[in-house]
Formats: structure tokens, sequence, C-alpha cells
């Protein structure tokens, strides 16, 4: 007999099954038993869930580096998922730009089972578009997509051409997985650092107009259309690619998106002050207007966008502690995005929890064509516990990741993880929320 | 000064960008002297660290530093060999072990400055940071201007050439919009930088236009490097098209004076027949940037105004 436990008297928010309300959930093994209220315990350990806590499918990001192989002293696969169930994530999908791509069975296993060796979080890896992310030649998807490859990406780049951007919608719909952007159109990019803008040229930093993203975005979905193809639009920056989706979606294209925390809460003002040139402000998307900043916010309240996700970028403090135009693009952003979404989203009342859910789990779920997403009978266990009233200051210090490349070091949040549950394991537990597992 | 450090003109206020001008003045008198000299910074190490090449700047801080008796060294590095090696980080942190008090720094990097002032005790002067800020160019402009003009309120000044990637204009256009001066910048649309209306300027891409009824018209360089990145398609065209020739010159205020920061192309950015004329100040600019510079260091270094030169 499997071992049961029932998580009594939590507030349940499960979109895709239409609950909220306080219910038990009943876990049986690594299974989701039995949702419903007042559930008998039937020998079951019984976990109280503290009031004012809730609970959801387990968060997914769809949108991390983990750096391993090739990458070690940034992260590896296990300081990565360690990093994510503290987040609150009980999967997360890893980019294939390590060294070397992921543009192999043989990477995508190796992955696998530094995976499986760390436990904690799923990991479900993301394959190379072209052979070696060079651009040229599909890589062999079919092989990534039967070695456990969900999607497939030349992140760090776009697809390099019209031409293999149409290819790899073509031949990637006979997997039924999605085609993830990053787009940018390196011409416009040229050796730019920052969002072209008064911020960039009062600094002195080369610009990255917003329009790089919107004209590679907007090559990428009239691709869809024409294909039939699912095209991802990955971290989206700036108000005209929000509106090229937004277009998109409204002819029925397939395409789905995706936002970073930071592009919903931070602007380029960042990079002037309180520190100048603060390394952990760069970012690729760079982070843009207030206009920009604005319709992020906009497109997660009225629906535009699909999914929040990190583009965790773990680097090195030896090479962020640089010139800024030499530093890496990126910044960690496991530990810190239910934070900043409680906070600045839920808490001002912008979306509802629901609507976080659907953002940071079930959409996740269902892009990738992963398990998880909702909390039905038969469904693996993975559960996060979110405590949307604990006060919380990010500590570069105590952070999890082996890098600590955040500009919200010392930012308060009102909003945090309690517990994270992968395949009925507890993974994860905050002692600050009363949260005993 | 109320600074510790100089790394852009943007932190200073106007009244301590008179107090530089001031200061200039009396260091102007130490130059015009037989012997250049005072004992002003005596017992006191300044490192000129230039990652980029430079004649001009470096020699006109070496001339400052040693008329003001200060113990001067020059470190230059290639920018290639750092990127083999030491990062500019721990170049900066074993120079700083040896106690310097001040280090003049030029580097190809914007921001280079800033990140040296968060590790460093000694002061950093700002020689020029990537395409951000070149203070001290600023500074003599204004100092050459004011003793030619005897003030910059409301003057017209027309500043034609590179503004997307000069340091020398952010400088310029910061310090000559604090003192009250009419700025006018023109450049062919492809270099001028997103957001420069912002900076309180007026932006032209008609050369007639920006010089006309000017009182101080600023070249600044044009280099070859732009027109391979196709910013504009022959230095031809842009001499025909942007070029400051006796013709253009003569839509400015007939006691117009003539600037550039140097090196000047000549036939690109500037005619010979403008750069050597009468109306040209360019070689007086270099001879002020040692007063100036002679100013930021003293003042920096923690003296007043008024016991500078005794």
């Amino acid at each position: 007999m499997t071992q049961q436990r029932l998580l009594k008297g939590g507030r349940v928010v499960d979109p895709a099954n239409g609950r909220d309300g306080v219910f038990d959930v009943l876990i049986d093994g690594d299974r989701i038993a039995e949702v419903g209220s007042n559930l008998p315990a039937d020998g079951a350990e019984i976990i109280d869930v503290p009031a004012g806590l809730i609970v959801c499918p387990g968060l997914i990001d769809m949108h991390v580096h983990l750096r391993e192989p090739g990458q070690e002293h940034k992260e590896t696969v296990a300081t990565g998922v360690a990093a994510a169930v503290a987040g609150g994530f009980t999967a997360v999908a890893c980019m294939p730009n390590t060294r070397p791509v992921n543009d192999n069975a043989g990477v995508t296993q190796l992955i696998l089972q530094k995976a499986r060796e760390a436990g904690l979080a799923r990991v479900y890896p993301i394959g190379a578009v072209s052979r070696g992310q060079q651009g040229e030649e599909l890589a062999d998807i079919a092989e990534l997509r039967a070695a456990g490859c969900v999607a497939v990406t030349d992140d760090g780049l776009p697809v390099a051409t019209a031409i293999l951007a149409r290819r790899a919608l073509e031949y990637t719909s006979m997997f039924n997985m999605p085609l993830i952007e990053h787009c940018e159109d390196q011409t416009l990019k040229g050796d730019g650092v920052a969002h072209e803008g008064p911020v960039a040229a009062s600094l002195g930093l080369r610009g990255i107009p917003g329009v790089a993203e919107a004209i590679t975005a907007g090559r990428d979905i009239l691709l869809a259309e024409m294909t039939g193809g699912h095209v991802h639009i990955a971290h989206m920056s700036a108000w005209t690619t929000i509106e090229a989706v937004r277009q998109g979606k409204s002819r029925g294209v397939n395409v789905t998106c995706e936002v970073c925390p930071h592009h919903f809460t931070l602007t380029d003002d960042l990079l002037a002050a309180p520190v100048a040139y603060d390394t952990n402000t760069k970012m690729n998307p760079p982070l843009r207007e207030a206009r920009d900043r604005d319709a992020m916010i906009a497109g997660i309240v009225d629906g535009t966008v699909d999914v929040i996700a990190t583009d965790h970028a773990p680097h090195h403090y030896d090479e962020k502690n640089v010139e800024f135009d030499r530093a890496p693009f990126g910044i960690v952003g496991l530990e810190t995005a239910v934070s900043i979404t409680l906070d600045t989203l839920v808490r001002t009342g912008l979306i509802t929890v629901s609507r976080m859910v659907e953002l940071m789990s079930v959409n996740p779920a269902r892009i990738l064509r992963v398990a998880g997403g909702r909390l039905s009978p038969g469904d693996p266990a993975d559960i996060t516990i979110l405590a949307p009233h604990l006060q919380v200051t990010i500590d570069k210090t105590k952070s999890i990741s082996k890098s600590k490349n955040t500009p919200y070091h010392g930012w308060s949040f009102r909003g945090g993880v309690a517990a994270t549950m992968v395949g009925g394991k507890t993974v994860y537990t905050n002692p600050a929320t009363g949260m005993r597992l | 000064m109320r600074h510790k450090h100089l790394l852009g003109i943007a932190d200073l206020d106007p009244d301590e960008i008179v107090q530089i001008l001031d200061t200039a003045e009396a260091m102007k008198e130490v130059g015009q002297r037989t012997i250049k000299k005072v004992p002003t910074l005596r017992g006191r190490t300044v490192i000129n660290l230039f990652f980029e090449p430079s004649t001009r700047t470096r020699t006109s801080f070496e001339i400052a530093e040693k008329r003001l008796s200060a113990d001067t060294l020059n470190v230059a590095i290639a920018s290639s060999s750092v990127v083999k090696g030491e990062t500019l980080v721990d170049t900066a942190m074993n120079l700083e072990a040896m106690a310097p008090s001040m280090i003049v720094l030029r580097h190809s990097s914007s921001g280079a400055c800033h990140l040296l002032s968060r590790i460093c005790q000694a002061a950093i002067v700002n020689a020029g940071d990537g395409m951000h800020e070149h203070p001290t160019q600023a500074l003599l402009d204004a100092f050459t201007i004011r003793e030619r003009k005897g003030r910059l309120t409301g003057l017209k000044v027309a500043i034609v050439g590179d503004l997307l990637h000069s340091r020398v204009l952010r400088s310029n256009v910061l310090l000559l919009t604090k003192l009250g001066a009419d700025v006018w910048v023109c450049a062919p649309a492809t270099l001028i930088p997103a957001g420069l209306r912002q900076m309180g300027v007026r932006v032209t891409t008609r050369v007639d236009e920006a010089v006309e009824g000017a009182d101080v018209i600023m070249m600044l360089r044009i280099q070859l490097e732009r027109m391979q990145g196709g910013y504009f398609p022959s230095l031809r065209e842009y001499f025909t098209t942007f070029g400051m020739t006796e013709e253009r010159v003569r839509r400015a205020r007939p006691d117009a004076i003539i600037m550039h920061p140097g090196p000047i192309n000549r036939g690109v950015e500037i005619a010979s027949e403008v750069a050597d004329g009468s109306a040209s100040v360019i070689l007086d600019q270099v001879a002020n940037g040692v007063a100036v510079r002679m100013a930021v260091l003293y003042l920096l270094a923690g003296g007043t105004e008024h016991e500078a030169v005794a």
C-alpha cells in the first residue's frame, strides 16, 4: 500500500478544474487521488495547511538556463532545480545553449540523467532548432523529441533566417511541439547592450531598439500562420511585440507568448540609478521604457500573454564584475518570480490568483504538452503552496542558485512560497510560513 | 568641490562648473610664468591609466599634474591585452593597493569610471569613457568660449558631427545647457541618438540652420569606421553635405569662433581654411586644457579657489 497524504484546509486554486475555494487534496503515492470537501483521512497522513495559504498545481518555468553541460561554474542541473523548488517551481524547461549545444540525443540524455540524480524538480530539456545553433541546417529534431525534448529553440539567438524558421515550423508540427523563438533582428541589434532610448543615450550605451524584437516576432507569426506550426514568442519586452502577437491571435494564428517578471516590473531607468551601469540590470531583451513595461502588464491582464517565465540566466560574479558593455546578458529569476508576481500583479488586484496559476502552471503545461497544470485524480502530485501574505526581502547572499546576479537584491515583496511538492514528495518548505510537511 | 570624483558633467551643478572655470583662470596664469610650477599637489601620486590611445588628453593631464608638483606616472594598456588577462577591476585594485591619490582613467567602455569609483579610495577623473562622457574636454571648451565671449549664457552654440558615438557631445550638451547656452546639434539622421532632444537641445539635419547666427561652431570628429558601418555613403558626400566650409561659416555671426576637440580630419568634417583661419580657436582649446585639468585635479584634492596658486 502506498503512502497517502491529505492536505487539509487550504484554499485550492485549480483553474483547469474551475476550482477556487477551501478543499482537501488527497495524495496517493506520487499521484493526486482526490480533491474535495472534508475528505476522510482513512489513515492518510494529515497535513494541515495554515489559513491564508494557497494550494495550486505545481508552477512550471518554461524558460530557464541550467548551464550544464559546459558552464557549471554558473549553474548545474542540481543547483538549478534546487533553486527552482525554492522558488515554487515543480518543473523547469531548460534552454539548449549549453556547451556543447543540446542539439543531439546525447546531450538531452545527459541533462535528464543529471535531473534524475538531483531529484527535486522535473526537468524538460528543450533542443536546438539548428545544428550547433548555427542557424544553417535543422538539428536532428525527431531524435531530440524521442530523447525527451519538449520544444526546440535557438534561444540566445533567433532562428537565423526566414527559410529556416519556415522549415522548423513545418518540421516541428509533425511532432506536436512548439518552436520557441528568441525574437531579435540581429542587424538591428548590432552590438547593442541596452534598450535604445533616452537612458542609453545619456549613459553612452549602444542601443537595441524595441522593433528589433517585433520584426522577428512578426516574421515568425506570419510563418506560423502560413505553415500551421506553433510558434511561442519568448521573453517579450517591447510594446510592438505584444501588438504583433495580439493581432496574430485575433487572426487565429497558433502563437503563444511569455513575459518575464523583470519586463513587467522594471524599466531602463534602473541602468542609471541607484547604481549607474549595474551589470545586473543588463539582460537580453533589455529593460525598456514605461510604455513597454505597461504594455506587458496590459497583455497579462487582457489575456494576450499566456505565460510568465523567468529566463533564469545565471552568470558568475566574475563575469558580471566588469565594464557594462563586456558583461554577459542575463539575470537569475527562479527564486524571485513568485514574490514579484504575487506582489505586483495579484496583491495590486491586476490579476487573480487563478489567472496567476494559469500563467505559471496551466499554460506552460499546455504549451509544452507536459503533465501538470491541474489537480485531477491520476495527475502527478506536483503541488505548490503559496503564501500570499508573507513578507519577503530578496537577499542574493542567501540564494540557492549558484549565481547571484539579480537586480532585486534588497527589494521587499509581499508574497512567497510556503512549500513545493513534486510527485507527492515534499522538496521544499519555507519555515517562515508555519507550513510543515 | 562637493564631489570626490569627476565622473561626468551630469553630476555637476552650475556653480561647481563656474568654480572650476574660475580656478582654471588662476591656473592659466601659472602656465604663463617662467617657472611653470606650484607646490599644490606635492606628495600626491596621480596615475594616468589609459586603455585607449591618446596623445592630446594624456599629455595635457601629465603636464597639468607636473605643474602642480604631483608625482605622476602613465600606465598605458592596450585593450586587447586586457581581454586576454587581467580585468579592469583587478588592475584597479592592484593600483589602488599602492595608494595613489588620484586615477585619471581613459577607457573604451561607457561607465568604466563609475565601476572604478565603487572600488577605489583614490579620486577618479574621467578622461573619456566609451561613448558616455569626456568632462574635462567640455570644461576646457567652456573655458575657451568664456575666455573669448565673456559668457556662456545666451550664446548660440552649433555642434556638428557624429552625435551618436561622441562622448564630447554628451559632456558639452550637459555643460552648455546647464550654463544657459542655446545649443543646436546637427548630424546626418543616422548619427543622431534616440532621446537627444530630451537633453534640451535643438536637433537639425540641416547644417545651414544650425550655423545660422551662431556664436560658436563646434565640430566633432568623423571616424572612418562610421562610413564603413554604413552611417553615410562616403567621406566626400559627408564633406559636401555637413563639412564646415568658409561659405557655411559666413552664416554664423561675424565674430563666431570655430572649435574642434581634435584630432581633426581635414577635408572631412572641416575645411583646412576654416581649421587654420582667424576664427579658429582649436589650439587655444589645447592650451586651455592644461589649465582646466590643473583646476580639476586641484579642486578634487580638496583645494579651494582662492588659495590656488599661492
